[in-house]
């Protein structure tokens, strides 16, 4: 069953059961208990109809036209028609139903306990030494900020976290505006982003790979499209990523770049973007000192391309309708400037 | 004798029926037609949520979709959910308690009939003020929880969040007046002989979650009216800014809101024990578990609300606690199922429709049962909180444990509500395409939640592979949709020519049938007496009825809490306009604060004015009660 019915889906052109798919250990060990309560789960609903099949299949009685006579108690005797039950199936049936209320009482015991030393086994993974990501909901994308003993190390990106597989990582979780919710289903459990209260959440990759992850706290208009991706890599690999992101934007040397940078710093574009390096400093929008080394646009919703970008920045409110990001409007060669420049952004 | 008997029908006729007119409508107080107008306008709110529904499963069939923008859709969702809570479930289980009760337990009326009629008032103008906002584009987006910061002035100006404040505040009173008039009625107005131990067990549910109402609709009105204060004058109670407290919202809104899942789903369960004990022909396996289940549901169902916010991070010694409570609610609802299992096991079936609506609430409602557990167990709800696999948890809850059985008790009473019975071959494909089409609908959304899609989104990435199993569940909406049109037409099919019903087609065992179809104004010629727990299988056969109670008045019996031993008689009030007048008042108090803080004033002074007119002693019949009374 747990085999077959991945497959089944996967043969559908479904996407998988992401969540039993543990890609690192928190998730592996809710997996187990997750698996516990599903066999039990099927155990009891099987058992449950069943007993209801059974009974259909056992006694039945009466027409549409007559109405079959009654088994009740009636105290004193002699009530309308109503023959007494018999004693001895009434005590046989207490005690089934005597039984099966312990067994559930046992089942339930099975499972607190269980949940309860997941959820410590859960907080023993917790390291001192993990790498800590500070993590911000805005309506509607993800600032991430890689922290380290270092400040000066200290590294803002949007929308596209990296992290070294193998190393335990805690995100400290807020939000600037309404509530958020965190979850990557392969590598984590869920945990709010509340305004006025910081949250943990600890992951860890096995392996590396790129997760898809998403806001789960209604957020209002798009709260459907506030994604974001996670690629675990190896910590070479995410030792570079993080000394490239650290470097301030590199200064155009094009000429269509330079007056791409222009375009940026003169236009609206810096009233809500940063870009590191220049003079546009603003935390209203995301940070774009890299952007172009991400792999997606607009939190997760588009690819990362000359024409998406084009069509981001021309027309946001068709891609995610209500977005905080005004249409401009941009003479073409402005516009492509901007996009060279953009794009020269690694 | 035949002619005492015409004699008295006339009399009582002419003393609890209604006045004649448009004026006699409005200003109807009796039960049953109180509870009709609950039943029909809670009916049409169910059609419109499930024509939400289906724009909804419309919208997500396919990835990318262009049948509503966000905006369109999150007012959508919030008024499926807004509409299915407040305005279909809780009022439909009101209606038909109200309906139920004072004739299952033998008497004439209500406790208070005035404060019926101004509950069901309340209850329109909040419904009407939804979907005329809705209609007008202010239609709520902030979901049917409303969390803040969301729902707050910063995030959600304009009017939308107010009128789905002040919606909440008119179904929650509405609600209260129910509760307390059911309560009342149900301890002091039982026929004598029905000591508490006798009580059918659907009035126990009633009892039950009346009670829950009065515990918790007071919490979300505290929390909608705190909202509306935030949002109104600037009060600061969920700004974390300004020393607010964002959570806070969701505890005041779960400790009403996990509650209000039982009280939506406990009187179902007492519908199922009426149509069990009657069509496996015995007496409900259990009585004494049964009710205690029910009871102690309603205790702990208080004790649990913190599961809703397993993501919001708790301390984990917290979390562990509200899971043992959580999972310690399943062992009395597991008690039930095991009773009712045994009484299925124990009976002998009588296959009609009411009881296929039943076996299939096992199936579908120890489903939900199983996936709450998981839901209450944090770890895994920390998974798939807020996912597709929670709407298909609470919908196998909800549709299972409360729409199931209501279906399956619209086909039991339906022929004592109109004197005629359902049509059986529509009934079944009725039942039939309803269950096809519900688990094809529900079934798949679990899969969706563990393949990571969210709740409350209005469309999803080509790339995310979760189009085949949405579009299974659009298909299954369409079924349902066409089960549901099967059911409305053998509703109007078998009103004008459904087979008669007589008073009792069912050989049942509670007091309604042995009234005529459709009950009268006065619901009996002579008030019953009871001496078992199935009152009319263990009917002697001289059976007495209670006497010297005035058919010239509105007079009903009162009885004592316990053991229902007869203690005074009661003249109940009249049909009045009065409540309308009162409701309209509270309409305009609570509207215009939407807009202004003077709506206080002057729906103060309405409500001043009209209440006054309300309780304005009328003059007793002094020339008749004088005689009685010791000088």
């Amino acid at each position: 069953m747990r085999r077959l019915l991945p497959l089944l889906l996967a043969c559908t052109g479904c996407g998988g059961l992401r969540m039993l798919d543990a890609r690192g250990p928190h998730v592996a060990r809710l997996r187990s208990l997750w698996d516990l309560l599903f066999l039990i789960s099927a155990v009891v609903l099987a058992g449950v109809v069943l007993m209801m099949l059974g009974a259909l299949l056992r006694r039945r009685g009466g027409s549409r036209a007559q109405v079959p006579e009654v088994e009740a108690h009636s105290v004193p005797p002699g009530g309308e028609g109503a023959r007494p039950v018999d004693p001895a199936r009434e005590r046989r049936m207490g005690s089934a139903v005597g039984t099966a209320a312990v067994l559930t009482v046992v089942l339930l015991f099975v499972i607190t306990v269980a949940n309860a030393s997941t959820g410590a086994a859960l907080a023993r993974l917790r390291s001192p030494d993990a790498l800590e990501i500070q993590v911000v909901g805005h309506q509607w994308w993800w600032e991430f900020r890689v922290q380290d003993a270092d400040p000066s190390r200290n590294l803002v990106t949007a929308n596209e976290l990296h992290v070294p597989v193998g190393r335990p990582v805690v995100l400290k979780l807020n939000s600037r505006d309404v509530i958020h919710s965190f979850w990557v289903p392969e590598l984590t459990n869920k945990r709010d982003l509340i305004p006025g209260q910081q949250n943990t959440l600890e992951l860890q990759a096995d392996r590396p790979g790129v997760f898809k992850g998403q806001c789960y706290e209604f957020c209002g208009l798009q709260h459907a499209k506030m994604g974001f991706v996670i690629v675990a890599e190896a910590p070479e690999q995410f030792e570079a990523w993080r000394n490239q992101q650290l470097q301030p934007a590199p200064q155009p040397t094009d000429p269509v770049a330079q007056r791409g940078q222009q375009v940026f710093l003169q236009g609206p574009c810096a009233l809500c973007h940063a870009i590191s390096g220049t003079d546009a400093a603003a935390s209203t929008g995301p940070n774009l000192t890299h952007v172009a080394s991400r792999s997606t646009l607009a939190a997760g919703t588009l690819p990362f391309d000359r024409g998406h970008l084009a069509g981001w920045i021309l027309n946001s409110q068709s891609l995610k309708p209500g977005n905080n990001m005004p249409a401009l409007t941009l003479p073409p060669d402005d516009l492509q400037a901007l996009l060279v420049y953009l794009e020269s952004l690694k | 004798m035949r002619d005492d008997e015409a004699w008295e029908r006339l009399h009582l006729e002419r003393t609890w029926g209604p006045k004649k007119g448009l004026i006699g409508w409005l200003s109807e107080v009796h039960h049953t037609a109180i509870a009709k107008r609950y039943i029909i306008t809670a009916f049409v709110f169910f059609l419109l949520g499930g024509v939400e529904a289906l724009l909804m499963r419309w919208q997500l069939s396919g990835p990318e979709k262009q049948v509503m923008g966000p905006d369109l859709y999150n007012q959508v969702f919030t008024m499926h959910g807004s509409t299915m809570m407040f305005l279909f479930a809780v009022p439909m289980m009101e209606g038909v308690g109200l309906y139920l009760v004072p004739l299952m337990i033998g008497t004439r009326n209500a406790a208070f009939p005035r404060l019926n009629a101004f509950g069901y008032w309340t209850y329109l103008i909040g419904g009407v003020l939804l979907y005329a906002g809705f209609l007008l584009n202010v239609g709520p987006d902030a979901g049917w929880f409303s969390y803040v910061p969301l729902a707050g002035p910063q995030y959600s100006p304009g009017k939308r969040v107010d009128i789905w404040a002040q919606m909440i505040t008119f179904t929650e009173l509405a609600g209260l007046a129910g509760a307390v008039n059911l309560i009342v009625t149900v301890f002091k107005h039982r026929a004598p002989g029905m000591s508490l131990n006798r009580m059918p067990l659907f009035v126990w549910a009633m009892l039950v979650k009346s009670f829950m109402v009065v515990f918790a609709m007071p919490a979300v009105m505290v929390a909608s009216t705190c909202l509306a204060m935030d949002r109104l004058i600037g009060t600061h109670f969920f700004n974390p800014a300004e020393g607010g407290d964002a959570l806070l919202w969701q505890h005041l809104f779960w400790f009403f809101g996990h509650p209000e899942v039982y009280i939506i789903f406990i009187p179902a369960l007492g519908m199922l024990s009426s149509i069990l004990a009657v069509f496996t022909r015995r007496q409900v396996f259990g009585y004494l578990p049964v009710v205690l289940s029910m009871v102690s549901i309603g205790f702990i169902g208080f004790g649990l609300w913190v599961h809703h916010m397993f993501a919001t991070g708790l301390p984990q010694l917290g979390q562990s606690f509200f899971t043992a409570a959580s999972l310690m609610v399943a062992l009395p609802s597991g008690v039930q199922i095991f009773c009712w299992l045994a009484t299925l096991w124990g009976g002998r079936l009588w296959m009609r429709l009411p009881l296929y609506w039943v076996l299939a609430f096992f199936a579908v409602f120890v489903t939900g049962g199983l996936t709450g557990v998981m839901l209450g167990t944090y770890s895994v709800d920390q998974q798939v909180h807020d996912t597709h696999f929670v709407v298909a948890h609470f919908h196998y809850v909800l549709i299972g444990g409360a729409v199931f059985p209501l279906f399956g008790g619209l086909y039991y009473w339906f022929p004592k509500m109109t004197g005629r019975m359902l049509g059986e071959r529509l009934g079944k494909w009725n039942f039939w395409t309803f269950f096809i089409g519900f688990n094809l609908t529900f079934f798949p959304l679990h899969f969706l939640g563990m393949m990571g899609m969210p709740r409350r989104v209005y469309t999803y990435g080509v790339d995310r592979g979760w189009q085949p199993l949405n579009l299974l569940a659009t298909a299954g909406a369409v079924i349902m949709a066409v089960s549901i049109t099967l059911l409305l037409v053998n509703i109007f099919w078998s009103l004008k020519r459904g087979e008669v019903a007589g008073d009792d087609p069912w050989g049942a065992d509670t007091l309604e049938w042995s009234t005529t179809s459709p009950p009268p104004s006065y619901n009996f010629l002579h008030l019953p007496t009871v001496r078992g727990r199935y009152a009319r299988w263990t009917a002697a056969e001289d059976q007495p009825v209670v006497t010297g109670v005035r058919s010239d008045r509105k007079e009903v019996l009162v009885t004592r809490l316990l053991d229902a031993a007869p203690d005074h008689r009661a003249e109940l009030p009249g049909p009045t306009l009065w409540p309308l007048w009162v409701a309209l008042a509270t309409g305009v108090f609570f509207i215009m604060c939407i807009f202004t803080p003077w709506g206080v004033v002057v729906g103060g002074v309405l409500l001043f004015i009209t209440l006054t007119g309300w309780f304005w002693p009328r003059p007793p019949y002094k020339e008749e009660l004088a005689p009685e009374q010791p000088s």
